[in-house]
């Protein structure tokens, strides 16, 4: 091996310390490579084996989900997960979070999480067609929480909006424990034809490998190792590792690739994103057994003197890499240069199994590739399993004496209030698909030219996952199953977003293998496999962790979109019906947290069976035209369904209390119990419905009628509905004017 | 009508407005590349929304000074019909093919909803389809849409009938709740002084599926085919 032109320092300790390698981590690599690796060799491994790349810690964890189906096409271990949606399309998801960057730079970081999330799809070959997120911020009352949340608001909409596709929906939690370390997920879908699915496995020694897009600066060097650390109090001293996003070059980059798709030219095909050139020249050369050659001064730069290490471990955006066919070289070429990128031949694939980088005429790494994935560590970390709550009886809990002023205080509150601030900072309507727009259950975006639509949603209750990880994990999942169920969709698949503290701390590692398992259970039960994901762990700050937080994001089909239900109430004089059954439950609730300022007692069950059985149910009715409206109930339970229900629609209901709710009416109105719905329908049809419930074994009944400007319970308790929308509405304005 | 849609790097609701001459003509238009040498014969061009060549100076300042826009000013000084829809309409400003200008939105944020439109005249190619007075319900999705003239030119517009549309409530009223954007003079679109050129910020090619929401942008479409056929 040759000397480079800039001598690299002598490998140290401190500096093996520094790229957050270990000691054993450092010998493993001394055993595979037989020698010192020079300083570009040990930043190429530092970040192939950082949590982030290489799943060291969730890895075993991760295998034990259910990724099978007949709808699958693809599942984990590629750029995004594939599933069939019939008539020979495909949709093609993942969902990504850009955590620690978007707490150090809240507008670059999330614009380049959802610029990363989008590339991760079309990657694939297909055409994003809409975006969703994911968001924690701090408390309400902490200092920081208004500059981060207009700033990562306006990040997600400066990219998405730009691209030209829609965001049509996500959730947004506040608590304190993200106030160190708030949570940016970002979900993209995209849209394929099933038999043009492009993969990242290379192929052909001899083959072209082409660098495409922007042009390779300093930017976000090591950000992959950065999300693999937790944060201290000088946490701003990282800005420097926050790339910087160019949602134009991005738009031009996407049509770029969807116009080389189209012919008959690409072999394999990588975006290059965490870890840049790095991981994707190991992974696709990884994935097809071979070796790549590598020459660094022809990649595009843009900034002068780059060493061979910034050029390997830049996260400069917008940037992909390819294979090509030999022959079809000039066409490529021709498109790239016709939408104004760089397009470099910069490599080929051999048959060496050896990733060699030169650099003016001399070598300044080789590594074999297989090590780089297969020697990866893979930790079985200790864990403790998280000790059980003693159960919490409603009728010890104080009843309210007004339960619709409760109510108002209830859709008041930061967690429940309308996200309409949000949402209309984000083009939901571009592409002219979107079918049902942000703040229903789920988001629908039609299949232009068809009539079908893709359902889609994120959810997860972390509150209910730190009280139980399994229960928590189970109903993540069961909840983003019942918000597609909702809308009349048929749940797929979904993709997993799973962010956590520091894994080295064995409660941590209790909560992610609690939640592991929920899930597990949850999607076997609902037959809503996982076919992509992401883990971001190190989500703490001065050894504080966030609320186990995993976030699901589920795709469903609806055949016939013009079927699809919405949650507004329509008109006056219709049965309201509860579908599904409880028995009350207040602990964990929201109820619990913003009305008696306690945070105790276990998250609701989760009858998976119930789940499954009421979902089918309720898609049924909805499919058969049966219901007019209908809503998930979750935070806040039934009352505060019913409330979103009327507001949405400006029209109230009337509500009589069942007997079995005397003991405890607070436990009927605001309890969490899992596995129910409300829905409304022709007064004369309710009878119909129920006798249809009772054959289907699915517990109902008729709970009220729509009609009026007021929301009355048979307590003799009324208010209007016009004062709960003022109320729900101008929370999240007033607060981010206090700026 | 055989209409031409202009496509430049970054524009993304090219698409949109291409499926709603497609459904209101029963063709689709031609799709013209910003370096394409020739713009087509055709009856109507539609400048798109989107973010041409990023917006990085200033919305719409480079594309009004690309060579397809020459042509598209050299068509339009032939009485040629042009429509310019949100980034469209900036670029047309910039263009000086309509006068004005658009500047950030007040409250400096991107804003997307729907939001009620009242038609200022039923007396152009572009509006015929709809009643002087009656109020439309279409969305905007825009971050610089605020638009400003002096107020000589405001008045004279007002004078010879160049606004188009204003931003009103459900009951046709304007004032600032019913603004979305800082408009003066609740402004959301305005003619050129032959009214054969029309620039405007809201869509009105996202209202016309009943499916997606409002069906009343479809009177625009209807009206230019009426008129241009």
């Amino acid at each position: 091996m040759t000397e480079s032109m800039n001598p690299e320092p002598a490998i140290t300790p401190a500096i093996v310390a520094e790229h957050g390698l270990t000691p054993e981590e450092y010998d493993r690599l001394l055993a595979f490579l037989g020698r010192a690796p020079n300083l570009t060799e040990l930043g190429i491994v530092s970040v192939m084996w950082s949590e982030h790349c290489s799943y060291k810690s969730s890895r075993r964890w991760l295998k034990t989900l259910p990724t099978q189906g007949r709808q699958v096409i693809q599942g984990p271990g590629e750029n995004a997960g594939v599933i069939d949606i019939g008539d020979g399309q495909a949709a093609v998801f993942k969902m990504e979070s850009h955590n620690h960057p978007s707490f150090i730079e809240p507008y670059q970081g999330a614009a380049t999480g959802v610029g990363g999330i989008m590339r991760d799809v079309f990657t694939m070959g297909a055409r994003p067609i809409a975006n969703l997120n994911a968001l924690r911020f701090g408390s309400p009352e902490d200092a920081k929480t208004r500059h981060l949340l207009a700033g990562v608001v306006a990040g997600i909409g400066g990219y998405g909006n730009c691209m030209g596709v829609p965001t049509v929906g996500g959730e947004v939690n506040f608590d304190p424990s993200y106030n160190g370390n708030i949570l940016v997920n970002a979900m993209t879908v995209g849209l394929a034809d099933r038999d043009r699915i492009f993969y990242s496995a290379a192929a052909g020694v001899g083959n072209p490998v082409i660098y495409v897009g922007a042009k390779t600066g300093r930017d976000g060097i090591h950000g992959a190792t950065m999300a693999s650390a937790a944060f201290t109090d000088d946490a701003e001293e990282k800005r420097p590792t926050v790339q910087v996003g160019d949602p134009f070059t991005e738009k031009l980059l996407l049509e770029a690739c969807l116009e080389l798709m189209a012919t008959d030219a690409i072999v394999a095909i990588q975006d290059m994103g965490a870890a840049g050139l790095t991981s994707s020249s190991v992974e696709m050369s990884s994935k097809g057994d071979l070796g790549i050659e590598l020459a660094l001064d022809r990649v595009p730069v843009r900034e002068t003197g780059m060493t061979p290490y910034e050029i390997m471990l830049s996260e400069s955006q917008e940037r992909m890499l390819m294979v090509l066919k030999p022959e079809a070289m000039e066409t490529a070429r021709a498109i790239f240069v016709k939408w104004e990128l760089d397009f470099a031949e910069i490599g080929r694939l051999t048959d060496s199994g050896r990733l060699v980088l030169t650099m003016n005429g001399g070598t300044v790494a080789d590594l074999p590739v297989q090590p780089l994935v297969d020697e990866a560590p893979n930790y079985d970390r200790p864990w403790q399993p998280t000790p059980a709550r003693a159960p919490l009886d409603a009728a010890s809990i104080p009843a309210p004496a007004d339960p619709l002023a409760t109510l108002a205080r209830l859709i008041g509150c930061p967690d429940l209030v309308s996200r309409r601030w949000i949402w209309e900072q984000y083009d939901h309507l571009v592409m002219a698909n979107t079918v049902q727009r942000p703040g229903g259950d789920a988001a629908v975006v039609r299949i232009e030219g068809t009539r079908k639509g893709l359902a889609l949603t994120t959810d997860c209750t972390p509150r209910y996952c730190a009280a139980d990880p399994k229960r928590g994990g189970a109903q993540a999942v069961a909840e983003a199953w019942r918000n597609l169920t909702a809308v009349g969709a048929r749940p797929l698949a979904l993709t997993d977003n799973m962010n956590f503290g520091n894994p080295e701390r064995p409660e941590i590692m209790g909560q992610f293998v609690g939640c592991i398992e929920g899930m597990r259970e949850a999607c076997l039960a609902l037959e809503f496999p996982v076919v992509s994901g992401n883990v971001s762990l190190y989500n703490e700050t001065n050894g504080t962790g966030i609320l186990p937080t995993p976030v699901i994001g589920g795709v469903g089909l609806l055949a016939d979109v013009s079927k699809m239900a919405s949650l507004a109430f329509k008109t006056a004089g219709q049965a309201i019906l509860l579908i599904g059954a409880g028995d009350g439950h207040l602990g964990c609730s929201l109820y619990l947290r913003e009305i008696e300022g306690r945070e105790d007692g276990p998250p609701p069950a989760v009858d998976l069976a119930a789940e499954r059985r009421n979902g089918d149910f309720v898609r049924r009715l909805i499919e058969g035209g049966h219901v007019t409206t209908c809503h998930d109930l979750s935070d806040g339970g039934l009352l505060v369904a019913l409330a979103e229900m009327a507001m949405a629609g400006g029209i109230g209901a009337e509500i009589a209390l069942p007997e079995e709710a005397a003991a405890a009416p607070h436990g009927w109105l605001f309890g969490e119990d899992q596995a129910r719905y409300l829905v409304t329908a022709e007064a004369d049809a309710a009878a119909e419905i129920l006798r249809m419930a009772k054959a289907a074994r699915v517990p109902a009944s008729t709970i009220g009628s729509t009609g009026g400007g007021t929301l009355t319970l048979s307590t003799g308790h009324t208010i209007s509905v016009a004062t709960l929308k003022k109320t729900h509405e101008e929370w999240l304005p007033a607060y981010m004017r206090e700026a | 009508m055989k209409s031409a849609v202009i496509v430049f790097p970054g524009s993304n609701r090219d698409n949109d407005v291409r499926l709603a001459l497609a459904d209101a003509t029963g063709r689709d238009p031609t799709m013209v590349w910003h370096r394409d040498a020739t713009l087509p014969e055709v009856d109507l061009i539609v400048v798109p929304g989107g973010f041409s060549y990023g917006d990085y100076l200033r919305c719409g300042a480079i594309a009004a000074h690309s060579p397809v826009l020459r042509e598209v000013a050299e068509r339009a000084r032939r009485g040629v019909a042009v429509l310019g829809i949100c980034n469209g309409f900036q670029i047309l400003t910039e263009a000086g093919l309509l006068p004005g200008v658009l500047l950030r939105n007040a409250n400096l944020k991107f804003v997307c909803r729907e939001v009620g439109l009242r038609v200022e005249t039923s007396q152009s190619l572009f509006t015929a389809g709809y009643a002087t007075g009656q109020v439309l319900r279409i969305p905007v999705a825009h971050h610089d849409g605020n638009y400003f003239a002096d107020d000589d030119t405001l008045d004279r517009l007002e004078e010879r009938g160049q606004i188009a549309f204003r931003y009103c409530n459900a009951d046709g009223v304007f004032g600032s709740e019913a603004n979305p954007n800082g408009s003066a003079r609740n402004i959301a679109g305005v003619f050129n002084e032959t009214k054969t050129v029309l620039g405007l910020m809201p869509h009105p090619e996202n209202a016309v599926d009943g499916l997606l929401g409002s069906t009343d942008g479809r009177g625009l479409f209807a009206g230019m085919v009426e008129a241009l056929s």
